[in-house]
This record gives C-alpha cells, sequence and structure tokens, in this order.
C-alpha cells in the first residue's frame, strides 16, 4: 500500500500505517513525527524527510528511509531493523534495547545515547561514514560500529566518544591516533575474535548499501569497551 | 495578566533561515512555509520573523517597529522621538485581521533618523544613541515597547503560531535578501507580544531555540554596560551580549562565536596552530561571564549577512543546506526541504562551530 503523506499530521499517519497491509511505502514524507513508533510485523518504506523520533519503541517492524532522516530515530526501539539510506541526526537509537539501526552516512550527535543490552537483547548500530560528539554517551549495553568510509580529513568520531560508557562495545573503523577516550573506557586494536563478531554487521552493511566488503574489512579497527561492567559501583549505596 | 519581566517560569522552539548571497529579494512565503513542518515545536504562544532588504525606499533611515496599549501612549512616545529625531514616516503596520491572532496591541513602525545637533551635543555616534533610544523607552515608558530599530530591516512577531503570524502582518508583500523566522515554546514567561522572538537591536535580530542555563550570570555582567534586560528570557540577553561583543567590542564574528559558545579548556589544549589557541585562551579569559552555557541553537541576523550557532554541546539540533547562491538554516531538514526541495547537501554543523553567510558585498 501507498500513503501519501503531504499534508498528513503524524497522527494520521500512524493511523494509515496501522491497518492490515504487511508492506507500505510512504511518500512524500515532510517532518512528521513518530512515524511508526511501536510498530511490529510490518515493512515501512519512507520516501521525504521523516521527523524526529522515527521508530521510536519499536517492536519489530523493519523502516527503510531513502533519505536523511532527523533526530532520535529508534528512540528505545526494543526490536526491528531500521536502515537509513543518508545521514541521521542526533541522539540517534537513543536508549534502544535491541534490534539493529544501519545508516549509510554520518550520524549527528550522542549517536547510541545510553544503549543497553538484557541477556539476548543486544541492540546493533552501524555508521557508514563518520560520528559526531559524544558518540555512545553513558552506553550501558550493545555494540556501535562506525565504519568512517569517504571521511577524508574528518576524524572517525567528533570530541569526547564514549563519556560515561559502562558497558557494550563500540568499534572503530580505524586506529584512532586521532581521538581521546576517557579514563574507564580502554581502547585496543581488533583481534581476530572480534574481526569474526563484526563481519555479520559490516557484511549487511555492504550488501544494504553496495559497498565493498573487503575493502571495508581491510583495515585497522579499534575495539573500545569500559574498563568494568560497573564502574561506578558504590558510588552511591553497596551494589 | 502577568506580563513578561513580571513572572518567570522555568524553553523548546523551532528556527528556520535563508538567505541569498547575491542579494537577491524574495519574499517571506518561503520562511512561513519553513514552520508548517515544525509545527509541533511551537504552542501558539509566539512566532515572529525578521526581513533585512526589505524598506529599499528608507534605507538610510531607522525602523522602528513598536507595539503601545493604547493611543495615548502612542502620541506621548511620538512626541518623545520628535524631540530627539527626524521623523520621515510614520504609519500602522499594515495587517491583516485573522480568528488565529486577537488582542493585538497599537502596531507601529517610524522610519527616523536622530537630528544631527542632538548627537553633537551628547557626542555619541547614531548607532549608539539610537540603542539608548530603545533602551529607555522600553524600560522607562509603560505601555510602549520597541521591537525592531535597524535600517533596511525589520521584525514582525506576535502571539500565535508562526504560520498565522506571517499571514498576520502579509509577510507575503515583503520582499528581502535574508529572512529569519521563530516558532514559540515559552517555558519561562507567560507569552506576550513583545516576548516573541525575533529579539532586536539595531540590525542585530536574534532567534533561539533553547534554554540558556547562564541567564543570570550573563544579564549581571551585561547590564553594566547600560543595557537593560526587560523580559526575562534567554533570548533577550544572548541579542545584547552580541551587539556588545561585535558592535561595541569590535570583535568578529568567529571571536565572539568564541566567546558565548567557548570551546572546552581540554579541547582548546589540543589546538595545534599557537596564534588560535593562545587567541581562545585570551577570549575565555576577558569574557568569561559572556559564555553561554545550556542548550541553544541561534541564527543571528544583522546587515548583509546571518550567523548560526549551537551551543557547545550541541544540546539543539539545527542544519544547514545549500543551493546555488541561497543557504538554509532550520531546527530540521524537513523545514529546509518545504523551502527548497532541490536542495543538494544538508549537513549539521558542530557545537560552537559558527556558520557565517555573507551577501556580496554591493548587494544590500
Amino acid at each position: 500500500m501507498v500513503i501519501n503523506a503531504k499534508d498528513l499530521a503524524f497522527q494520521a499517519i500512524n493511523e494509515a500505517i496501522r491497518r492490515p497491509d504487511p508492506d507500505i511505502t510512504l511518500t512524500d514524507c515532510g517532518g512528521q513525527r513518530f512515524i511508526g513508533a511501536g510498530m511490529s510485523n510490518k515493512t515501512l518504506t519512507i520516501e521525504g524527510i521523516p521527523g524526529n523520533a522515527l521508530g521510536a519503541y519499536l517492536n519489530g517492524a523493519s523502516i527503510t528511509v531513502k533519505g536523511n532522516a532527523q533526530d532520535a530515530v529508534g528512540d528505545t526501539m526494543n526490536d526491528g531493523r531500521i536502515v537509513i539510506h543518508g545521514n541521521i541526526g542526533d541522539a540517534a537509537g537513543y536508549a534502544m534495547r535491541g534490534g539493529s539501526i544501519y545508516v549509510k552516512g554520518n550520524a549527528g550527535y550522542r549517536a547510541g545515547i545510553h544503549m543497553k543490552a538484557y541477556q539476548e537483547k543486544v541492540p546493533v548500530m552501524v555508521i557508514g561514514e563518520c560520528a559526531g560528539s559524544f558518540l555512545g554517551e553513558y552506553q550501558a549495553g550493545g555494540l556501535i560500529i562506525v565504519l568512517g568510509l569517504n571521511r577524508g580529513g574528518r576524524k572517525i568520531v567528533g570530541n569526547f566518544p564514549c563519556t560515561g560508557m559502562h558497558g557494550g562495545k563500540m568499534i572503530l573503523r580505524s586506529d584512532c591516533s586521532d581521538l581521546v577516550f576517557p579514563g574507564q573506557v580502554s581502547a585496543r586494536p581488533a583481534t581476530d575474535e572480534d574481526m569474526f563478531e563484526i563481519k555479520k554487521y559490516v557484511g549487511e552493511y555492504c550488501r544494504l548499501f553496495c559497498a565493498d566488503e573487503s575493502a571495508v574489512m581491510e583495515a585497522p579497527f579499534t575495539v573500545v569497551t569500559p574498563d568494568s561492567n560497573n564502574p561506578y559501583k558504590q558510588l552511591y549505596v553497596a551494589n | 495578566m502577568v506580563r513578561e519581566g513580571e513572572i518567570r517560569i522555568p524553553s523548546g522552539c523551532a528556527i528556520s533561515a535563508a538567505i541569498s548571497r547575491e542579494g537577491r529579494r524574495f519574499t517571506g512565503e518561503s520562511v512561513m512555509r519553513s514552520m508548517q513542518p515544525m509545527h509541533d515545536r511551537s504552542n501558539g504562544l509566539g512566532g515572529g520573523f525578521a526581513g533585512y532588504g526589505i524598506y529599499p525606499d528608507y534605507k538610510d533611515l531607522y525602523a522602528m517597529h513598536m507595539f503601545f496599549d493604547c493611543r495615548d501612549t502612542r502620541k506621548k512616545c511620538e512626541a518623545y522621538l520628535k524631540e530627539y529625531y527626524e521623523v520621515v514616516k510614520d504609519e500602522l503596520i499594515p495587517t491583516r485581521k485573522i480568528p488565529e491572532i486577537t488582542d493585538e496591541p497599537i502596531i507601529w513602525r517610524y522610519f527616523v533618523t536622530p537630528l544631527c545637533s542632538v548627537l553633537a551635543n551628547l557626542q555619541l555616534d547614531e548607532k549608539e544613541f539610537v540603542a539608548r533610544t530603545v533602551m529607555k523607552i522600553n524600560t522607562e515608558m509603560d505601555g510602549a515597547y520597541v521591537f525592531s530599530s535597524g535600517k533596511n530591516m525589520g521584525t514582525f512577531k506576535a502571539v500565535g503560531f508562526p504560520e498565522d503570524v506571517g499571514r498576520f502582518y502579509r509577510l507575503e508583500e515583503y520582499e528581502g535578501y535574508c529572512w529569519t523566522a521563530h516558532g514559540r515554546y515559552p517555558t519561562n514567561t507567560p507569552g506576550w507580544w513583545g516576548g516573541a522572538h525575533p529579539f532586536t537591536l539595531l540590525d542585530y535580530s536574534v532567534v533561539h531555540n533553547g534554554e540558556i542555563s547562564s541567564y543570570d550570570a550573563n544579564r549581571r555582567f551585561i547590564e553594566m554596560f547600560g543595557y537593560k534586560c526587560t523580559l526575562q528570557t534567554d533570548t533577550e540577553v544572548i541579542t545584547y551580549i552580541l551587539d556588545y561583543l561585535i558592535r561595541r567590542q569590535g570583535l568578529s564574528l568567529t571571536e565572539a562565536a568564541n566567546v558565548i559558545a567557548a570551546p572546552f579548556w581540554s579541547t582548546i589544549e589540543r589546538k595545534k596552530d599557537p596564534y588560535e589557541k593562545s587567541k581562545l585562551i585570551y577570549l575565555r579569559t576577558v569574557f568569561p561571564s559572556l559564555l553561554i552555557t545550556g542548550p541553544f541553537s541561534i541564527v543571528l541576523g544583522f546587515d548583509g549577512g546571518l550567523m548560526a550557532l549551537n551551543d557547545r554541546l550541541k544540546l539543539r539540533s539545527m542544519v544547514v543546506g545549500e543551493k546555488d547562491d541561497m543557504v538554509y538554516i532550520a531546527s530540521e531538514e524537513a523545514a529546509i526541504r518545504e523551502m527548497e526541495p532541490m536542495v543538494k547537501e544538508v549537513w549539521a554543523p558542530s557545537g560552537g562551530e559558527p556558520v557565517i553567510v555573507t551577501v556580496k558585498e554591493g548587494r544590500y
């Protein structure tokens, strides 16, 4: 089913996509917020610019955006997949706790802020080009991968990555010699085991956006993890 | 009703701007349209616009836009103006009656120039005298408020949603080379016509999305230099800080940006260029009280250009797009696409990184 989003308010769009059709294309989208919020078992393709909080609380659905997306994509998403064929705004994957987000281009500030994980729930965010400052701020779990493709002289990540990070893992396709990490995390070159772990996600990125997988994998990768799973232990109470 | 300046309620907002580097003039329609996709960022308690290059027939005169509560106040204020200024033209600002905009004050504009004898007597330059007049009227003349005071530019603001405010002021009838727009979601003050954005002084206008936490520290400092913050809204203090740094201290736009959104000491420490590093240290040391903390994205309009700036932590969103001679800035990409669907590339400036766009010399 094709829905023209022009002049529709976000409530009307979300009502329309809740109809039984499992496969929906939204055209002419112009900044309407909360599209696909909480959605499960559907495939949604978006043309135009979806507004903030796209796929918030997403619960299993698959969303593809043919261009750029704005802020807070996948806010608190639980399951499913969001694929952005362009750049993404600030605070992508805010507190996501499951599912995956693939971004072809750049991410704004605070991507992956407070991502978390629990048992089999391990969210993954793959950013093709560069990420802004405060990547993985307060990250508590999950996996953030930044590939730094086409970055020229740009740093792969802006200032202050991993501020407050206390769980999960970040993998950057760079030797990271130009980055400064905070004291509570450790950065080390990726091992074969790490490379095996990310191959699946990098492969998926390359399939989605037609990139050359062997060329992407053929580069130094750095793995960043917090020094302890609970660096704030006994900061306030004995826990 | 308790007005702006009498109460503080502990802001979200929408901003947008469009400018032609060639100085090509266009109507206010596109920026009005750009506010539509960002409708939910405002709550109907304030909208406003600034247009540059809109008064070519009076471009050497200060265009004073004023709100009055009644006819008597207007008469009194006019008598005051005529003592010090030559009033070349005065008129009601044309508006359109629409149900969405109500309770309007008396809205008048004056094209004026200070009398030479007055300036010579006071030994003041023209701009300083006009700025002092604005401060005097806004603080001492009850019921009168100057909301625009630059040359060949004007702001238009009201309580309402920005799209409606634009229609109310018939902005499709004005042509300018640069427009800025604001949709307000006031959280600190009750929302009165004077409290809507843009905030202006002379040709500087500021639209702001955010909520600065350094308001009182900034206000205490800036009030030492003759500025009077009358409305308790943070945007007013940003306007005065920029006027102080740029007009009175002679700082460049980038330097002013480095004062209000100064890089962290740790970032300065890592700067490789020794000149840049010492300059950043100098600016932070000389103007520590003008560092603006807390979230903001602003567009400063001025004669011949604009500057967009985010707080150094980038706690508010702002994107920039270009096509041919046009540069577009907005809180959301959807707003830029509404103004120009074929915009080439949309990018997000980093926190504290000023985006300065100027019109070619001689074209404005």
